[in-house]
C-alpha cells in the first residue's frame, strides 16, 4: 500500500555512483534495423549522438522531436515489458502535443541518468513518476510551436489551436503543419509552466488504442534481448555455481574444447554485494548450441559454500517455530492486542504459508555485452539499466561514463530483471573474448540462478467482541527478507518495515492490533516478484477476514465494508503524498461485488470468493466464481475492479489487470520453488508449472472507478487480492479452508 | 550440409545434424521471430509449422527438418495479415509479446484443420503455449475472431 515499499531504487540509492552517461564522445557501435528481424549494430563507426542537434528538428525537451516531413519521436525512458510504457507514457506526450497519433514513432530512450533521470522500471510507478512531466514536455513543445506560427500568421498565440499535428488558425481557416515550424518552434522560449489540458480536452487519453508494438510482435519482427545480433559476435552459456555462494573448485575443459564451434573456455568470478554473480565456468562459441554441448562436456567440482544445507522443509519449521513466539521486531502496534487476546474465550488462529517462487519470464535471462578496453557496450532486457550500468562499471573497474546501455524489448520482466547480474556476469565473459558476446540462460539456467519471491509464514490471532466485530488482530510473520539479499548486515528492524507491506498496512479498523516479523535467514538470492510483499500478506490477510466473518456469521462483504475506515494504527513506509482513501477501497469493494452479483444463487458445487487491497498505491478488489466437481476445480469468472485514478490506456490497463490475475492465479494453484541440499530442485516447466491456458479463467472481467486522483499504475494491484478471492471461492463451493499455497484441491 | 526450405526459400546450413532447427533459425539464418523459451518443447514459444503442422522447433533436429517444409512466424503471411494475425491486432492480445509467435503459429495450425473451434479444441491445441503474462482470455477471443472471418466474438 505504501507506494515505495517496494521501491528498488533504494538498493541503487546505496550505491549511488557517478551516472552512466552514453559514449556520446567516442560512439563505437551504430544501429539500423535489418529486414527478416534481428538487429544489425556494426562497429566502428562514427556513431549517431544521442545529443546530436540538426537545425531542421524541433526537439525542444529529452522526450519529443519533430522532423520537417512532421512525423514525431517520442522517447520512452522506462522499460517496456509487456506494461505497456511505450504506448501509454508515448500517448500521454502525445495528447498534451496534440499529436496525429498515427504520424508517433516511439523510441525506447538508452540508460542516461542525467539526461531522463531514473529510469528504473518497477513498482508500478511509471506512469505514476512520469504523469507530470510528460504532460508538460508535449504542453510545453505546443506552446512554441504555436508561437512559431503566431509570429508566422501575424496573430495572438491565444487565438490559435492545435490538433492532428498542425496548428490551426480557426479565423482563417489556415493549418500549418508541426514540420513546417520545427525550425522556428526550436528558437522561441520552453515555457516554464505551460498550461495543460483538463481531462475533458483529451482526445487520446482514456480511448482504446493497441500497443505500439503489437504489429512487430504479431510478425515475428520485435526485437528483444534474445534476438541481438552483432557482426562478429559470439555466444555463450555459463554454468552457474549449484548452490548460491558457492564457489569453483575445478575445471576440466578438455572434451568442451573438442566440441565443433566451441573457442574458448573462460571463468566467472563470483560478484557479492548487490550484485550477486555467481562463480561460473562460460563456453565461448560459434553458435548458442555448439557453446551448450560445450558446456555439456565440461567436467566441474564446487565448493558449495556456506549454504549447501538449506531446505525448503527446515526454512518452514523455522518459520513455524519464529511466529510461535513473540516477534523479534514489532513493526508496529494499537492498543494491547496480547492483553485482549489472552482475556478472551474464544481466540480464532490461522496459519498461512507461502513457497519460493521463481518469475520464469518466457525470455530467459539474456545479454549480450562488448568490452573494447576500459569501454562496455550492453543491450540488455534490463529493467534497471542504470544499476545495470554502475554495477558493470564496478565489476570491470571502469569509469561509469564508460558504460553504455541499449535497453531492448524484454520477454517478461514482473522485477525478475531489476537485477543487474546477468548484464554484469555478460561483460565479465566479454572482457575475455575479442568479440561481443551474447549470454544466453537455458531454462534451467534461469530458473536455478532467480531472485525469487521468499517463501513466507503468517500466523494470524484475532478474537470478536459480542457484537461479532473484531476487537484484537495480532499477525506474526516470518520470512527471509528481500532486503538482506542486498545488504551486508542483519537489520531485523528494518527488514520486518520492509518486509511487511500488506500486514503491518492491513487495512481493517480494529482497535487492538499488531504486527510482528521474524527472520529467517538463508543465502538464496532473493528479489522482487510482481506485487512483492503483498503476494503473501494480502493472502494471508484476506483469507482470515473470510474465517473470522464465518465466525461471526456475518457477510465477508459486509464484514470489510463495515472495517473499513481511517486507520489509527501507525502504518511505515507511508507515501504521504498518496494517503490511505477508505472510500476508494469501499468503492472497489462494491463495484466488484455488484459486477459480478455477489449473493446470488449458485448452481451445485459452485461458490464465490471475495477479497481486496491496496498495492502500489492502486486499489483492487476481485470476486471469484469457481466450481469444484469431482475434485476438478474449475475457475468460471473473475471480475476485478479497480481504482487507480484516471484510466489513461484503458485497453493495456485491462490488460494488466488480467495480466496480474492470471500470473496470480498461477502462483496460488500451480508454482512452488523447492530447496534441497542449497540447490534449487525445479529447472524447467516439467516440475515447475505455470499456469495453461485450460486451467485459465475463461472470463474476466475489469471495471474501473476512475476516481478524480493523480493516476497510478497497474501492472500489480490485481495480483494480491486473488489467491485469497479464490481460496474463499473453494470454500465457498466445498467447505475446505486452504491455508498453503499452491492449493492442492 | 542440409538443404531445408524456410518460408518457401530453399537454404543450405553447415551445421551438425542434431542441431535443434530453432537454433538454425535464430543464430544461422537470423530468423529471430521463433524463440528459444525451455528447450524441452515445454513452454511452445519456438512453434514453427513443419509441413503445415504445429512443431516444437527446440527438439526438431535439422537432419530431420531437411526435406519437409518450413514456416515461421516471419512467413506466416506475405503482408503479415494472416486472418489470426489481424485477429491477435484486433484484440490487442500481446503483453510482452515473447511467446506470441508460438501462440499464433498453434492457433494457426488450428483453424487450417478446425475452421470453427470449440472452447475444447482451443484448449486442447494451445495448452501447450505458455504465457507468463497471462494474456490466454485473449488469445481465446482471438481465435473465435479470426475462425469467425475477423468478427467479435
Amino acid at each position: 500500500m505504501s507506494s515505495d515499499l517496494f521501491d528498488p531504487e533504494w538498493v541503487a540509492e546505496r550505491r549511488r555512483a557517478t551516472p552512466a552517461a552514453t559514449l556520446t564522445r567516442r560512439q563505437f557501435f551504430r544501429v539500423s534495423g535489418l529486414a527478416g528481424g534481428g538487429l544489425l549494430l556494426s562497429m566502428a563507426m562514427p556513431g549517431i549522438s544521442e545529443d546530436a542537434a540538426e537545425a531542421s528538428v524541433f526537439e525542444p525537451n529529452v522526450f519529443v522531436r519533430i522532423d520537417p516531413d512532421n512525423r514525431a519521436t517520442i522517447t520512452v525512458s522506462q522499460s517496456e515489458m509487456g506494461q505497456g510504457v511505450r504506448t501509454t507514457l508515448a500517448m500521454i506526450v502525445a495528447e498534451e502535443l496534440d499529436l496525429d497519433w498515427s504520424r508517433v514513432s516511439v523510441r525506447t530512450a538508452p540508460a542516461n541518468e542525467e539526461k531522463y533521470g531514473r529510469q528504473g522500471t518497477g513498482g508500478s510507478a511509471s506512469i505514476r513518476r512520469n504523469w507530470t512531466r510528460l504532460r508538460e514536455s508535449g504542453a510545453s513543445a505546443r506552446a512554441m510551436l504555436v508561437a512559431a506560427a503566431a509570429e508566422r500568421l501575424g496573430v495572438a498565440a491565444d487565438t490559435l489551436e492545435t490538433g492532428d499535428s498542425h496548428v490551426i488558425d480557426p479565423a482563417s481557416g489556415r493549418r500549418l503543419a508541426y514540420g513546417d515550424l520545427a525550425a522556428a518552434a526550436a528558437t522561441k522560449p520552453v515555457p516554464d509552466q505551460p498550461s495543460l489540458k483538463t481531462p475533458a480536452q483529451f482526445r487520446l487519453l482514456g480511448k482504446e488504442h493497441p500497443g505500439v508494438d503489437v504489429d512487430a510482435i504479431v510478425t515475428g519482427k520485435a526485437v528483444y534481448g534474445a534476438d541481438v545480433r552483432l557482426p562478429g559476435m559470439l555466444y555463450a552459456v555459463v554454468e552457474r555455481s549449484p548452490v548460491h555462494g558457492g564457489s569453483l573448485k575445478s575445471y576440466d575443459d578438455t572434451a568442451a574444447l573438442k566440441i565443433n564451434g566451441v573457442r574458448k573456455v573462460v571463468t566467472v568470478p563470483a560478484v557479492g554485494g548487490s550484485t550477486n554473480v555467481h562463480a561460473g565456468v562460460a563456453v565461448i562459441a560459434d553458435s548458442t548450441w555448439a557453446a551448450m554441448q560445450g558446456r555439456d562436456a565440461l567436467a566441474i567440482e564446487w565448493n558449495a559454500g556456506p549454504h549447501g544445507s538449506e531446505n525448503s522443509a527446515a526454512h518452514s519449521q523455522k518459520m513455524h517455530e519464529l511466529t510461535s513466539r513473540p516477534g523479534e521486531a514489532t513493526v508496529n502496534r494499537l492498543g494491547d492486542p496480547d492483553k485482549v487476546l489472552a482475556a478472551a474465550d474464544d481466540v480464532l488462529s490461522a496459519t498461512y504459508e507461502v513457497p519460493f517462487l521463481s518469475h520464469a519470464t518466457m525470455e530467459p535471462m539474456n545479454c549480450t555485452a562488448a568490452v573494447d578496453g576500459d569501454r562496455c557496450r550492453i543491450w540488455a532486457p534490463t529493467q534497471f539499466p542504470n544499476w545495470a550500468a554502475r554495477a558493470t562499471s564496478e565489476a570491470l573497474k571502469i569509469p561509469a561514463a564508460n558504460v553504455s546501455v541499449e535497453i531492448t524489448l524484454i520477454g517478461g520482466g514482473f522485477g525478475r530483471r531489476i537485477n543487474p547480474d546477468y548484464a554484469v556476469e555478460a561483460a565479465l565473459v566479454a572482457a575475455q573474448a575479442r568479440a561481443p558476446v551474447k549470454v544466453t540462460w537455458s531454462r534451467e539456467d534461469d530458473m536455478r540462478h532467480d531472485f525469487y519471491r521468499p517463501a513466507a509464514l503468517h500466523v494470524i490471532d484475532a478474537c470478536l467482541d459480542d457484537a461479532g466485530m473484531p476487537l484484537a488482530w495480532r499477525q506474526r510473520f516470518s520470512t527471509p527478507a528481500i532486503r538482506a539479499t542486498y545488504s551486508d548486515k542483519v537489520d531485523v528492524d528494518a527488514f520486518g518495515v520492509g518486509e511487511s507491506d500488506g500486514a503491518a498496512n492491513m487495512l481493517y479498523r480494529i482497535p487492538n492490533r499488531s504486527c510482528e516479523y521474524s527472520y529467517l535467514d538463508s543465502g538464496i538470492n532473493r528479489g522482487w516478484w510482481r506485487a512483492v510483499h503483498t503476494t503473501h500478506a494480502t493472502f494471508a490477510v484476506e483469507s482470515f477476514i473470510d474465517e473470522l466473518a464465518e465466525r461471526a456469521g456475518k457477510d465477508p462483504l459486509e464484514l470489510r465494508l463495515a472495517l473499513i475506515d481511517e486507520l489509527e494504527v501507525d502504518r511505515p513506509e507511508q507515501n504521504e503524498e498518496f494517503p490511505f482513501r477508505p472510500q476508494r477501497l469501499k468503492g472497489v469493494l462494491q463495484l466488484a461485488a455488484a459486477k459480478a452479483g455477489w449473493g446470488k444463487p449458485l448452481p451445485a458445487g459452485h461458490g464465490m470468493g471475495i477479497a481486496c487491497g491496496i498495492d502500489h498505491l492502486s486499489y483492487a478488489a476481485e470476486v471469484v466464481e469457481v466450481s469444484v466437481i469431482d475434485g476438478k476445480l474449475r475457475i468460471h469468472k473473475v471480475v476485478c475492479a479497480a481504482d487507480c485514478g484516471p484510466v489513461l490506456n484503458p485497453n493495456g490497463g485491462r490488460a494488466q489487470i488480467e495480466g496480474g490475475i492470471v500470473q496470480g492465479l498461477s502462483a496460488a494453484l500451480r508454482e512452488r520453488i523447492t530447496v534441497a541440499d542449497g540447490r534449487i530442485v525445479e529447472g524447467n516447466f516439467g516440475d515447475y508449472r505455470i499456469l495453461r491456458i485450460n486451467e485459465s479463467p475463461l472470463v474476466i472481467e475489469t471495471y474501473f472507478a476512475e476516481t478524480d486522483a493523480h493516476p497510478t499504475g497497474l501492472g500489480e494491484p490485481s495480483v494480491p487480492p486473488i489467491a485469497a478471492a479464490l481460496a474463499n471461492a473453494i470454500y465457498a463451493a466445498t467447505g475446505k479452508r486452504h491455508r498453503s499455497l499452491p492449493i492442492e484441491i | 550440409m542440409y538443404k531445408l526450405k524456410v518460408n518457401g526459400q530453399t537454404v543450405e546450413l553447415d551445421v551438425d545434424g542434431d542441431t535443434p532447427l530453432l537454433w538454425a533459425l535464430r543464430d544461422t539464418l537470423g530468423l529471430t521471430g521463433t524463440k528459444f523459451g525451455c528447450g524441452q518443447a515445454y513452454c511452445g514459444a519456438c512453434t514453427i509449422h513443419l509441413d503445415g503442422k504445429a512443431t516444437r522447433s527446440c527438439v526438431l533436429a535439422v537432419s530431420a527438418a531437411a526435406g519437409h517444409d518450413i514456416t515461421t512466424i516471419e512467413g506466416l503471411s506475405p503482408d503479415g495479415n494472416h486472418p489470426v494475425q489481424v485477429a491477435w491486432r484486433e484484440e490487442n492480445v500481446p503483453q510482452c509479446g515473447y511467446c506470441q509467435a508460438g501462440q499464433i503459429m498453434s492457433a494457426a495450425a488450428l483453424l487450417a484443420t478446425r475452421t470453427n473451434p470449440s472452447d475444447a479444441d482451443i484448449d486442447s491445441a494451445m495448452r501447450g503455449n505458455l504465457c507468463r503474462c497471462g494474456t490466454y482470455v485473449r488469445i481465446r477471443t482471438a481465435i473465435k475472431r479470426a475462425a469467425d472471418g475477423g468478427n467479435a466474438a
